[in-house]
């Protein structure tokens, strides 16, 4: 069981308030990602769930019993840290033994725990040796080791790939996502990194300073975001913003249109602009338009293999129906 | 070409200070080895020749020698024991965020500024006298007898005063050793449920398991010299005669260099048993 509920929480620090009153609902098993630009309080949150930091005001509550004011190590959570906060003296083995063995369990089940969570994470080859001697992804696992033999309610995970190269990352990004799918367990991921937050997320929490953007799950959040951050948070490349006459045609302050919802052309079309960059990728080419007397650059995805170079002059369409409209406020119209 | 020329010139360059350090080093402990085995009384008729091994014999069949040598084992051990564990605790306190930290700061380290003849003289006077001192009145406001500390209680008195003065090293060097450590363990290890104590045994102490052997190993070399706290409050009586003390009066109040020396030779030799036995022990710490 981990069913977490924020109800009214508040953190303040000093005088400044990093977390004004916030109520979510995570419910059992569910994968929630807390997504948002750095200083945006997301693992400040995390913090709090976990019981790291205390709650200026508000109740939270695991499992339905009030966890507001409980030591950290007695709400049956268990955390990876961004830093994986491994303990250097100590081999792998006894580092997932460690909170086993504070909770005082008989020595045969420590091992069983543990080698079961080598075999699950693939750790048996380096299980004698120090956290000194691992590699970033090879540390990452002992430090998940850790967390699951405690058997938790939940996992909190602070940007545990921040500090991994792009390959790895992508690596145990698929293996975090697997050991969900195993374990059913409640999991709290924190990243700035919308790309983790919409291949991993069952549900998305977009914060920004404090407060919730919006809830919703990843494919939510692509097509009807709630306002403009949130439609510029989520989808990379980011989507262009149009302001002015054009946004007044379609009725808003300002319109929203993705990168892949633009269509390019080097003969004829909507909006005629300059090529300024064509990044290549051989599956897509980005193209980044400027004078278009829209926005100052307009970024387009084409699939493919699309011919331009700096300098020459395109033609781009967007799809009618994949406009996204915003008020002077920046929410959405419906 | 000019590797050869570079090396030529840093040769050049380094020789100045290479001949100090010899000059430093080799000259001295030639003359003691030198005289080690002369028969040199200056006020006795000076250099009355070679005396083989005699001093060497001599100094060790003295019956002031293995005393000496125990006495130095236990002001060392008991200043190491005393400057690790309360180095440890201070360093612990002082970590901690708190008003007028910096001024706490300086305050510990200011016992270290204060030369040793001065901070003896200090507690003997102040502290340890049976009349006078501080502790003398402390004892009397409860009724209890003084103690009289440089007579009755020597050894622990020099003791104290040289831990006092070896404290502030210790913490200093231990506090850096726990603000480098990383928070994140320690918050990692209270979500694992070790509560405070457990978390000093299985994190704190380990990871300051290095910089407790620098403490060691630097204070062991200083403490075994140890000289000015014992001339200017025992004068070497009431046991606390230590080896560099027992050779200062071969030397000076015997006035016999040549036995002085041998006793020289023998410190050097001690010195270099416990260095072994440190790197031994404890210098594994320092590898990982």
């Amino acid at each position: 069981m981990g069913r977490i509920t924020l109800d009214k929480v508040t953190k303040r620090f000093g005088d400044v308030e990093v977390i004004p009153p916030l109520d979510l609902t995570i419910e059992d098993g569910e994968f929630v990602v807390f997504v948002g630009p750095s200083g945006c309080g997301k693992s400040t949150l995390l913090r709090l769930i976990a019981g790291l930091e205390d709650v200026s005001g508000g109740q939270i509550r695991i499992d339905s019993k009030d966890a507001t004011d409980l030591p950290p190590a007695k709400r049956g959570l268990a955390m990876v840290f961004q830093s994986y906060a491994l303990y250097p003296h100590m081999s792998v083995r006894k580092n997932i033994a460690f909170p086993l063995k504070m909770a005082k369990m008989d020595q045969a089940e420590i091992d069983r725990r543990v080698d079961n969570a080598a075999k699950v994470l693939n750790l048996d080859s380096y299980i004698d040796r120090r956290p000194g001697q691992l590699s970033g992804g090879q540390r990452q696992r002992v430090a998940i080791g850790r967390a699951i033999v405690r058997e938790p309610s939940a996992f909190l995970f602070d940007e545990p790939l921040s500090n991994l190269d792009a390959a790895l990352r992508v690596g145990m990004r698929l293996e975090i996502s697997e050991l969900h799918e195993r374990l059913k367990t409640t999991m709290v991921y924190v990243t700035h990194d919308q790309v983790e937050a919409m291949t991993m997320a069952d549900k998305i929490v977009v914060l920004q300073a404090g407060v919730i953007e919006q809830v919703g799950s990843p494919l939510e959040l692509y097509h009807t975001p709630r306002n403009k951050f949130v439609a510029g948070f989520i989808g990379s490349p980011k989507m262009n913003f149009i302001e002015g006459e054009t946004a007044a045609q379609h009725g808003a302050h300002t319109i929203g249109i993705r990168p892949e919802h633009l269509t390019a052309s080097a003969t004829e079309g909507l909006w005629k602009g300059t090529v300024s960059v064509s990044e290549h990728l051989g599956s897509d080419t980005f193209l980044h338009v400027h004078d278009t007397g829209l926005a100052e650059s307009m970024t387009v995805r084409v699939g493919g293999e699309f011919p331009v170079r700096h300098g020459d002059t395109v033609y781009l369409t967007p799809e009618a129906d994949k406009i996204h409209r915003f008020d002077e406020k920046g929410l959405r119209i419906a | 070409m000019a590797t050869q020329h570079s090396r030529a010139a840093a040769r050049i360059m380094m020789a100045p200070a290479v001949i100090l350090l010899l000059g430093w080093m080799l000259v001295p402990l030639t003359m003691t080895l030198y005289f080690s085995f002369k028969n040199y009384l200056p006020l006795r008729g000076g250099d009355l020749g070679w005396a083989g091994f005699e001093n060497y014999t001599r100094f060790v069949t003295s019956s002031s020698f293995w005393p000496s040598i125990l006495t130095t084992l236990i002001i060392v051990g008991g200043v190491l024991f005393i400057t690790v564990v309360f180095g440890v605790l201070l360093a612990l306190l002082l970590d901690r965020p708190m008003w007028g930290q910096g001024i706490v700061r300086i305050l510990v380290i200011a016992p270290f500024f204060v030369m040793p003849t001065v901070s003896a003289l200090v507690w003997k006077n102040m502290f340890m006298d049976p009349t006078n001192g501080l502790f003398a009145h402390l004892w009397r406001a409860f009724g209890a007898q003084p103690v009289e500390w440089m007579s009755q209680a020597s050894l622990p008195s020099i003791i104290i005063i040289v831990s006092w003065q070896w404290l502030p090293f210790a913490t200093l060097i231990l506090l850096t050793a726990i603000q480098s450590l990383d928070g994140e363990q320690l918050e990692a290890s209270e979500m694992d449920g070790a509560p405070a104590l457990k978390r000093f045994w299985y994190i704190i102490l380990p990871h300051l398991s290095r910089a407790i052997t620098v403490v060691i190993l630097i204070q062991t070399i200083f403490l075994l010299a140890v000289f000015a706290e014992i001339f200017v409050t025992t004068g070497g009586a009431f046991g606390t005669k230590t080896l560099s003390y027992l050779i200062f009066q071969r030397v000076l109040e015997s006035q016999n260099i040549g036995l002085g020396s041998a006793g020289g030779v023998y410190a050097i030799i001690l010195a270099n048993i416990i260095a072994i036995f440190l790197m031994r022990i404890v210098g594994k710490n320092l590898d990982n």
